[in-house]
């Protein structure tokens, strides 16, 4: 027993032999106090900062459609999303990393939320929120309804729901959270609406149509109701 | 409903328009006597259609009659104004409600649902007529401004044309798009390009527009916090001031019209009110559909089911007038601060009410076509006091939101006098709800068309004669304490109501099949202002057009009107106080 009180004391001497009188107190945390005697710790870069990333997200202020409103109760008071570090919203697309689409996506809108996405920093994540952005939701048959999100941007979570619930949002959030940290995030594939310029468009019917009304370099994005999934 | 017509329709018909609706109505306000009340309701609905057809002289092709208006006349296109111009002028008809354009196998019709501010429940409709090769008739905007986006938007999805128009063009759609979606030879399957060029770049050419050097184009929107969703304002600015500014949207147009015409009466439409004004006013927009599809067939609703339906709307209005207010004072006061966490907090509470009386926090889907869904929730008596707390603790509540909002120097600093609505600009535009009270014109249709149990209950009607972004608002904090009256006094009758005697739901048939060509047009009051309903049967289970009357859409259409000439802060000060929610906008 005298033996192994021994080492434990040689131990703690040594630590805190290692750390020197060091920094004040109130610098001292638990996570600190987790690393051990060593204020260093070794990871990888990329590992780190995933964790940061995932750790800090700057959300958009973007709002559609009904999910909006649920997304504003996440967070303000009881639901609270910046509990998860994740709670600010910022007004303007330079300034966010991750954007929540809660809402019904249609034609008219479209271009203008494909713009919104370029216009974020990379890298840049995607929670699409609700039915509608899935698949079109409720108003799948609609004329003029784009049938989920991933038709105009990658999504790397989908939160389904008509609306989710907050705390499905908070789930979804934290979800993407442990898929950043991770490394993950989703492919980006080819959409089948992308932004173009008119000139660039295959000559089609549709297109010839339209030739005198739209500007050579005006951007255009095609709709196609029947022709998508 | 009833038509027979007893002696003071003489009087209502005659052709004094406003002033005499005016004088009627200062009687009716402190008048809360119900059985006042039940007396008046039946007593003003009807018009003289005699009259009527004599005023509109050989514009009338044929008179018709409908189930809901007291009268319908079709008019001869090149007739319109004329026809719509007497009938303000002389009839007192001052509220041109609604447009609906429809298309038949053999013409195209173009519907005016004409009202009175002074008495809603008497209405006219004209109705126009024209040909499949040639659809074109005569706007009605020169009579009524509020027909400029009404026409746009028929003429956008049902593709009649109106000659006269000041901007006849796309309002919904983009503007590139091909074929009109509610037409019977549209074609979907056919591709559509989109552009983003109508969404000009405010960098070009240094902010400068075009014609003149000393003001500058600005684009708010489509995505920005403080249009409240996706609405998209051209703004052009001689330096601080607002010198034009024109709404565009069709941003969240996602084709309500067309998924209720897809949808059997008895079931499948009910769930779509929910998302048409989606800031927690479900039961509000359930209840329109619910009371023009009782109309059109002839369901009598059970008095229980009656006053649930008034409890639950009531909390539904309740809610989003807190998220009305919490967001204005966002809008007006920046990030989000105490006073929006203030309003979600109590928004929270309420949705927690209706979450246990209908199971979903949002979209509830709780009315039923002759009733409700079901009965309180088990216990019984644990709802109705968690209820009571809440309306116990709403008056503190409120005491909170006018110290930080309408007690506040700064905020009346922002709000009095700037966004100025006069009352008859507001009727031209066919405002209603908040932004109509606000500016004095006192119409509220749970008072004026009694519906649901509103006349058996002791409330007031709030107007504001600021006709100001503070009145507004004012309007909306002081209408929270009606409702909470209105709750409460539900509530009571709630629970004393005898265990035996307690329908939720008339025996309403499985399948709805209205008779063929009934048409009806129903309006309640939701929480943005009147919400109405235009269905009309063509024999089978779904409706063969189903319009809806969107307040916000009207509302919208005034904000030129207060922000032109103001502070550019100004116009979202106004923008906020019209409280518009897109989903109901574009529909």
């Amino acid at each position: 027993m005298s033996t192994d009180d021994d080492d434990v004391n040689a131990a703690t001497k040594t630590r805190e032999a290692r750390r020197g009188r060091g920094v004040d107190d109130r610098f001292n945390s638990k996570l600190r106090e987790a690393f051990g005697s060593t204020p260093f710790i070794l990871t990888k870069f990329d590992q780190f900062m995933n964790w940061v990333r995932g750790s800090s997200m700057f959300m958009l202020q973007f709002g559609i459609a009904c999910c909006s409103i649920e997304m504003m109760h996440t967070y303000a008071v009881k639901h609270d999303l910046d509990r998860f570090g994740a709670g600010v919203p910022r007004a303007s697309p330079r300034q966010a990393d991750v954007i929540v689409v809660p809402g019904t996506v249609v034609s008219k809108f479209a271009p203008r939320m494909k713009r919104i996405y370029d216009q974020m920093p990379e890298p840049k994540f995607v929670v699409s929120m609700g039915s509608c952005t899935v698949s079109g939701g409720p108003f799948q048959q609609g004329y003029n309804v784009v049938k989920g999100a991933e038709e105009v941007i990658p999504v790397d979570i989908h939160v389904p729901g008509c609306p989710p619930r907050p705390e499905a949002l908070v789930y979804g959030v934290a979800k993407l959270q442990e898929r950043i940290t991770n490394g993950e995030s989703s492919p980006v594939t080819v959409k089948p609406y992308e932004l173009e310029q008119f000139g660039d468009l295959e000559r089609d019917e549709v297109v010839e149509q339209l030739a005198e009304e739209i500007d050579e370099d005006t951007l255009v994005m095609r709709y196609d109701w029947a022709g998508s999934p | 409903m009833s038509t027979d017509r007893p002696d003071d329709s003489e009087s209502e018909s005659e052709s004094e328009p406003e002033p005499d609706g005016d004088v009627e109505r200062e009687a009716a306000v402190p008048e809360t006597d119900p059985e006042v009340q039940r007396a008046r309701a039946p007593a003003t609905r009807g018009v003289d259609p005699d009259r009527l057809e004599r005023l509109l002289g050989d514009a009338v092709l044929r008179r018709d009659d409908q189930i809901n208006a007291d009268a319908a006349f079709e008019v001869r296109p090149d007739a319109v104004q004329d026809s719509l111009e007497t009938l303000k002028r002389r009839a007192g008809f001052d509220h041109l409600s609604c447009v609906t354009a429809q298309e038949y196998a053999d013409r195209y019709e173009s519907i005016y649902h004409l009202k009175k501010y002074a008495d809603p429940t008497q209405e006219v409709s004209i109705v126009v007529p024209t040909s499949r090769r040639d659809p074109t008739s005569e706007s009605a905007e020169p009579v009524f401004r509020t027909a400029d986006w009404h026409e746009r938007e028929a003429y956008d999805l049902v593709g009649v044309e109106y000659e006269d128009h000041p901007d006849l063009r796309r309002i919904l759609l983009p503007e590139t798009w091909q074929g009109h979606p509610l037409s019977r030879d549209y074609d979907r399957d056919r591709p559509q390009i989109v552009t983003l060029d109508e969404h000009a770049n405010p960098l070009k050419e240094d902010h400068e527009a075009e014609a003149d050097d000393s003001t500058m184009f600005v684009n708010i929107g489509p995505h920005h916090p403080a249009t409240h969703g996706v609405l998209h304002l051209k703004t052009t600015l001689d330096g601080e001031q607002v010198a034009d500014v024109e709404p565009d949207i069709g941003y969240l147009h996602r084709c309500e019209e067309q998924m209720a015409q897809l949808g059997t009466y008895r079931h499948q439409i009910m769930p779509y009110p929910d998302r048409w004004d989606y800031v927690s006013a479900g039961l509000l927009n359930e209840w329109a559909y619910a009371r023009a599809v009782e109309d059109m067939a002839d369901v009598e609703v059970p008095d229980y089911a009656q006053v649930i339906r008034t409890m639950s709307a009531e909390l539904c209005r309740i809610a989003a007038h807190m998220l009305a207010v919490g967001t204005f004072a966002l809008d007006v006061y920046g990030d989000f601060t105490a006073i929006f966490m203030y309003a979600v907090r109590d928004r929270e509470r309420v949705q927690n009410l209706l979450e246990d009386l209908t199971g979903q926090r949002l979209m509830f889907n709780y009315f039923r076509v002759g009733g409700v869904v079901w009965d309180l929730p088990e216990d019984r008596q644990a709802y109705v006091e968690t209820v009571r707390d809440f309306l116990e603790e709403l008056p503190q509540a409120l005491e909170e939101y006018h110290d930080l909002l309408t007690g506040n120097e700064i905020f009346q600093l922002r709000c009095v006098d700037t966004g100025v609505l006069p009352p008859e600009t507001a009727k031209e535009y066919g405002a209603t709800g908040p932004v109509a009270r606000g500016s004095g014109v006192d119409y509220d249709l749970r008072r004026d068309d009694p519906y649901g149990y509103y006349d058996e209950l002791d409330w007031d009607v709030v107007t504001e004669d600021g006709c100001d972004n503070y009145a507004r608002v004012l309007v909306r904090l002081r209408e929270v304490e009606q409702s909470a009256r209105i709750v409460e006094q539900c509530v009571d009758l709630l629970e004393g109501w005898p265990a035996a005697d307690r329908e939720v739901q008339a025996n309403v048939p499985r399948t709805l099949k209205p008779e063929k060509d009934a048409e009806v047009y129903r309006a309640v009051e939701a929480a943005k202002g009147e919400l109405g309903v235009y269905m009309r049967s063509d024999g089978t289970d779904k409706p063969a057009r189903f319009k809806v009357r969107s307040p916000c859409f009207s509302n919208l259409q005034t904000l030129p009107e207060l922000a032109e000439g103001e502070y550019v802060a100004d116009l979202v000060a106004s923008l906020g106080s019209l409280d518009i929610v897109l989903g109901e906008v574009d529909r």
